[in-house]
């Protein structure tokens, strides 16, 4: 055997070794969806037995439209489908909110100079260090004082603001050129005019990379709607899946529940897929 | 630095007042409150408070199930971020090889980025149910007692795990990224100097990926502070006992639960530290990424 063909076969034989390695690993992550999906084609007796199958059954129909009208479990009746527009509508909202608020507030940063410019940045890029996670209470009170407790506007506005969204927008704008406001200057637009031909238009990769990104921290929101929303006609659909959950009864209508995961599931999953190369970039250059 | 600048004073205000009217309302005033009520205390009907200095501070450091929960808060977050972080690279470093379908491996690696933490622990819950899960009736079945709802060790070991499947894509996408942004002069110069795989691995590309793994470990500890809250409420609420509580999850049940305002402040401003110092370490590095 000569030495190329022993390379050529060491080759091979690394390749296969890579090719089962990003399989196995493909897998881990793909398999509890698939059990899911499976699980939600199966009638209640069936998965309540633990005789948990590994094919589909022929109760797909019935369990994603019990889902879609009536929800499921004993302890809670919110129906998916108006679950699933309120975290549409409460992801999208915060979207495009935290994108509106960040690129004026990037603009008046980059391209004016007034007192207290630095003041207002910093002040921005400080809520940074202040997760809802870490001001509970005190945010919950707040909010119970503005009377935002169980309404749209509680559930999306104090998510709005954004020190990452406004910090990628700046850096994007020193980019811009010194002599593109000088023309614009000369040519008699104002500031807002620059905004609207100029700025917008060379924003609009990066503002399809964010807007990926926080959709899915929109659609993933937990304990900020948990805190803020008691109301069922109000329920997100990943916090409504949870409570239809409760302890994890042996007993729970899990068909239901499985159906209700896939429906939580698909929205950002085909975002991400949909937009991946947007995504990625949007991503890494973020968070640098 | 910018040198041309529009003239004009109010319309930039204008432009930063909705930014900064809800970073007003809903950051600073409510973080202002939670240091200020840190230094009361109610009395238990609400109606009354008085001024106690670091009273709270004192009790909840001394409170011996507050220091376990930091303890456990410390495990967990180490498991989860070295966990992700691990795998992450590992398949990383298998998707940067120049293999066949390669982009179809990065593109089903990347889209469990889309899944909300609170979702990853039920997709886990579906698994290891002792009951109705696959994996939970095959231990039970094998002889192994397997309940999660009983034993604490279990619990915890499937709050790390479902709380790290979550996170590794994330880490999967920068280490890529980090990965490709090495130039492959360097990997040919190694190999032709006759370094083996491994070698090159641990000698060339780990360190000039080491920024980014430093990065990604600071955001996996943040994430596995805050953001593994939902996958705690929805798998194990905490239980059983105490035995996935974390501070985060300590804070929720002490304010929102136990209405102990005061405990649940000081809490809140001990975690404040420590996001800040965490942040702070993170922008530190970032800047001496940049001249790297």
């Amino acid at each position: 055997m000569d030495l190329a063909e022993k390379t050529r076969r060491r080759q091979r034989r690394d390749a296969i070794i890579t090719h089962l390695c990003l399989i196995l690993g493909v897998l881990i992550f793909a398999f509890p969806i698939y059990l899911t999906v499976i699980g939600s084609t199966h009638d209640v007796n069936t998965i309540g037995r633990g005789d948990v199958p590994l094919l589909p059954g022929g109760e797909a129909v019935a369990n994603y439209a019990q889902a879609w009208e009536a929800g499921g479990g004993r302890y809670m009746g919110t129906p998916a489908g108006r679950m699933l527009a309120n975290s549409l509508v409460m992801a999208l909202l915060i979207a495009f909110g935290k994108i509106a608020i960040s690129l004026t507030s990037a603009y008046a940063v980059v391209f004016f100079r007034f007192p207290g410019r630095m003041v207002c940045f910093w002040l921005i890029f400080i809520t940074l260090m202040l997760p809802v996670e870490v001001r509970i209470i005190p945010t919950f009170q707040v909010m119970v004082d503005l009377q935002l407790i169980n309404t749209m506007t509680g559930l999306v506005v104090p998510l709005i603001a954004s020190a990452t969204a406004t910090l990628l927008f700046r850096q994007f704008f020193l980019t811009i050129p010194d002599e593109y406001v000088e023309a614009a200057k000369i040519d008699g637009a104002g500031p807002l005019r620059f905004f609207k031909d100029v700025v917008l238009p060379l924003s609009v990769t990066n503002i399809a990379a964010l807007f990926v990104i926080l959709f899915i921290y929109g659609w993933n929101q937990y304990l900020w709607p948990l805190l803020i929303v008691n109301d069922r006609s109000l329920e997100t659909i990943v916090v409504g899946l949870t409570k239809m959950i409760g302890g994890g009864d042996s007993q729970n209508e899990w068909n239901v529940i499985m159906a209700t995961a896939v429906y939580a599931l698909l929205p950002p999953v085909a975002v991400v897929l949909l937009m991946q190369r947007w995504f990625v970039k949007g991503l890494t250059e973020t968070e640098k | 630095m910018r040198k041309v600048h529009f003239k004009g004073v109010a319309l930039p205000y204008l432009l930063l007042l909705p930014q900064l009217i809800i970073t007003g309302l809903f950051f600073f005033w409510p973080a202002g409150m939670a240091i200020y009520q840190s230094f009361l205390r109610e009395d238990a009907f609400g109606l009354s408070s008085q001024f106690v200095a670091f009273e709270n501070y004192a009790d909840v450091l001394s409170d011996p199930t507050w220091l376990e929960s930091a303890a456990r808060t410390g495990l967990f977050s180490v498991s989860v971020a070295l966990l992700a972080l691990g795998v992450a690279l590992f398949l990383a470093v298998q998707a940067d090889k120049h293999i066949r379908g390669a982009d179809t491996y990065k593109t089903l690696l990347v889209w469990p980025y889309a899944v909300a933490p609170a979702l990853a622990a039920v997709l886990w819950l579906f698994m290891f149910h002792p009951n109705i899960g696959l994996f939970g009736r095959l231990l039970n079945g094998l002889g192994i007692p397997w309940d999660y709802r009983l034993n604490g060790g279990q619990a915890l070991t499937l709050v790390i795990l479902a709380s790290a499947w979550k996170q590794v894509s994330y880490n999967f996408i920068f280490f890529l990224a980090g990965l490709q942004s090495i130039p492959r002069s360097v990997l040919e110069a190694a190999a032709i100097d006759g370094a083996s795989p491994m070698r090159r691995f641990w000698t060339v590309v780990f360190p000039l990926l080491s920024p980014t793994a430093f990065f990604l470990l600071v955001v996996n500890l943040v994430y596995a502070f805050f953001d593994t809250f939902g996958v705690i409420h929805s798998l194990t609420q905490g239980g059983p006992g105490k035995s996935t509580e974390t501070l985060i999850y300590r804070v929720y049940t002490d304010g929102v639960m136990n209405l102990n305002l005061g405990s649940s402040a000081a809490q809140s401003v001990i975690l404040m530290i420590l996001v800040i110092v965490l942040t702070a370490v993170q922008f530190r590095y970032v800047e001496r990424k940049v001249h790297y």
